[in-house]
């Protein structure tokens, strides 16, 4: 896809000012926000699954060539194969070559943010495959021609109408040229024509959300059961996944389990979650005949035993995208790659570059809802601080911005200074404010006081008032 | 081997400064996976099989699924038939091969028709057995195999599910534990709570997206009594 990661302040500026776009988006806090905390409530053990969770994702980490090694023997021995791939170029390849053995035509797809991330789609298009997306989100965008702009929910930002046009638009050709103007009906039509696509595939490529090491098994979870259907009709299915989504057991799957589908989409359980094993057995009566796992790399080995070790056990539950303001307030395309939000933040510099994506990291209040609702304790307003030192070191920043870093860093290194300026800067700034207690323009910072105002300081610094003797805050 | 594979698990070994694991670490490793031991379980599913039972409808109900309790095995046919009648359906099912499934007096509803085999997408309603059924979330455990095809549970409209009372359990822990005895991992093993949804338009949710609009679980007979 198109990667427009260092037009970051360009894209938020336009969706802010996007009604569309901003009318799409007001579902978000009914949809997704409420619906988890009272998932959330009802099971009183969540935090302490958490705990949990997150320790068997560090487990892993701690251990990963070796589990990585046992999926694959666990996948051989039920008569699959494993394609170790570092990098996106490789993994098409691999994937492309899996398909012309099986003579695909047609290849049906269920969601996958790795097949995203490889960019797969246009690859098998210009190489005569036809992709069909099958998760409807999915579908509608590859209508649209666009990227997902949310892991989980990959059309939030189409309106019903907009997919009314594009149903009009692209679905000419079956036959079906009514504007339908109810969701039920529009579901229906994407039922009917995906169910052809799903029967005429020749290949089916899911993702996963994990790998099983101690028996090989593949694990997608869906509500539509697209993805059951993408990988149980044709012949061949391939999986695509990263090597961090590995998890020992299936009792350690199931712990991660019951945290996904409650922080993702507030559900207790998705609608379909479906372990896969090796292609069918010698007398099943259905299932594909070829099983195919590639594996890929991109850059995660590399980021192991550093500052951003622990975002590898990021499950990709999009709880961070949903609760963060900066997230809500400009959606998932102006982030300008395929992963959004918080983690998208910390995630993208990881596989593209801070050089690229250093924007992102600064796309941030640190409110720190992410971390606070994040399923695996990923603590994300630390990595995009980490993100920032980087981007500062490496002079990828405008140069004012440096500059003004350096002064600053320069000034609290020499305290009397400090001291002295800040307590001038208090009084001048409370002065200037005057009785409302609120500047709406300040100097040097016009870009910040024109969306918000800054509440004055009270007139005397903390220190100032820690050496009075009094507690800040406690007036006298 | 590729050299990919060697690549990235040198990188993997390098970048967590230990370089190749061991023998007795990797023993160490092996042995958890042996174990497979289970992590914090919630209470909510811990309960009297009587109680589990409930709490089986109760979240199946709550994700849209219809779930009936009935006496005994000669009542089975007839929860189809009325099912069929009920939602204005034509008398004829696609039936899993599953011999579990033969211990139903089905000869009872002459009118029934029933296709034993896998389905191809052109069945309306499909009935099949369960594994087992998970009170914590109201969910069937479903193996693929040569007497349960997974297309039954994904391609017909209405899926209607037979299971025995005392194959409702409290946790997947335990469907793991039964599934361990009964053999190796099949295919397929399918967790089903509720029917196929959707709310990928304005998050409005619609059920019946790609997979059963409908799906109505038969448990037969009594809770088993506790000890």
């Amino acid at each position: 896809m198109e990667r427009t990661t260092r037009a970051f302040k360009e894209n938020s500026r336009a969706a802010v000012n996007d009604a569309h776009l901003q009318q799409a988006l007001s579902n978000m806090r009914k949809g997704f926000i409420d619906k988890r905390g009272k998932a959330v409530g009802k099971l009183p053990e969540f935090e302490a699954l958490r705990d949990e969770g997150r320790d068997i994702k560090a487990h892993v980490l701690e251990n990963l060539d070796f589990y990585l090694e046992e999926f694959e023997a666990r996948v051989v021995e039920q008569g699959g194969q494993v394609h170790w791939c570092q990098t996106g170029a490789e993994a098409r390849e691999t994937i492309l070559a899996i398909c012309r053995e099986a003579g695909a035509k047609t290849v049906t797809k269920g969601k996958s943010m790795t097949g995203e991330e490889i960019d797969i789609n246009p690859f098998l298009e210009a190489n005569g495959i036809e992709p069909i997306e099958t998760d409807l989100g999915e579908y509608i965008i590859q209508l649209a021609g666009e990227p997902p702009s949310h892991i989980i929910a990959p059309a939030i930002h189409k309106t019903q109408d907009d997919v009314a046009d594009l149903f009009v638009k692209h679905h000419a050709r079956y036959g079906k040229t009514e504007r339908l103007d109810e969701v039920r009906a529009l579901v229906d039509e994407a039922r009917q024509i995906l169910r052809q696509k799903f029967i005429d595939a020749d290949v089916g490529i899911t993702g996963a959300n994990f790998l099983v090491a101690e028996t090989g098994s593949t694990v997608i979870v869906t509500n539509e059961g697209n993805g059951d259907l993408t990988q149980t009709l044709p012949r061949t299915h391939i999986v695509t996944a990263s090597i961090e989504k590995i998890v020992p057991t299936l009792e350690d799957t199931t712990t991660l389990l019951r945290l996904l589908a409650r922080s993702a989409t507030g559900q207790e359980f998705s609608t379909y979650t479906t372990f896969s094993t090796g292609p069918k057995r010698p007398d099943d009566l259905d299932g594909p005949d070829a099983f195919h796992v590639v594996i890929l790399d991109n850059g995660r080995s590399a980021a192991l035993g550093g500052e951003f070790h622990d975002m590898l056990r990021c499950i990709r539950c999009s709880a961070c995208l949903n609760h963060c303001p900066v997230y809500r307030a400009i959606g998932g395309h102006a982030y300008g790659w395929v992963y959004s939000g918080p983690m998208g933040a910390v995630y993208t510099p990881l596989l593209l570059g801070i050089e690229e994506a250093g924007h992102l990291p600064n796309a941030s209040s640190f409110c720190g809802r992410c971390e606070a609702v994040c399923p695996m304790r990923i603590p994300l307003p630390k990595m995009m601080r980490h993100w920032r030192e980087r981007e500062f070191e490496g002079r990828y920043s405008a140069p004012a911005v440096r500059r003004n870093l350096g002064l600053w860093a320069w000034l609290v290194r020499h305290p009397a200074l400090y001291n002295r300026v800040t307590g001038l800067a208090a009084r001048a700034l409370r002065l200037l404010a005057g009785r409302r207690g609120r500047l709406s323009r300040l100097p040097l910072a016009g870009g910040w006081t024109a969306s918000r105002d800054l509440p004055a300081p009270e007139g005397r610094t903390f220190k100032a008032q820690w050496r009075a003797g009094g507690r800040p805050g406690n007036r006298r | 081997m590729s050299s990919s594979r060697d690549a990235i698990l040198a990188t993997i070994a390098k970048r967590l400064g230990r370089g190749p694991l061991d023998e007795t670490a990797r023993e160490g490793l092996r042995a958890r996976l042996r174990g497979h031991a289970p992590g914090l379980i919630p209470a909510r599913a811990q309960v009297p099989h009587a109680e589990q039972l409930v709490l089986f409808q109760e979240q199946a109900e709550a994700v849209a699924a219809s779930v009936e309790r009935i006496g005994g095995m000669a009542d089975v046919p007839g929860a189809v038939t009325d099912y069929l009648a009920r939602h204005n359906l034509p008398s004829e099912v696609v039936m899993a091969p599953d011999a579990s499934l033969d211990a139903y007096p089905w000869d009872d509803k002459p009118t029934l028709q029933i296709r034993r085999g896998a389905t191809a997408g052109d069945d309306l309603v499909a009935v099949s057995g369960a594994f087992a059924g998970i009170a914590e979330t109201g969910s069937l455990m479903m193996l693929s195999g040569p007497e349960t095809p997974t297309t039954l549970n994904f391609l017909p409209d209405n899926h209607i599910v037979v299971l025995r009372a005392e194959q409702v359990m409290g946790t997947y822990e335990e469907g793991w534990a039964l599934l361990r005895q009964s053999g190796p991992m099949p295919r397929n093993v399918n967790f089903v709570t509720g029917p196929s949804r959707t709310a990928d338009i304005e998050q409005k949710i619609q059920l019946g997206a790609h997979g059963p609009r409908r799906l109505h679980v038969v448990i037969v007979g009594p809770a088993a009594e506790d000890e």
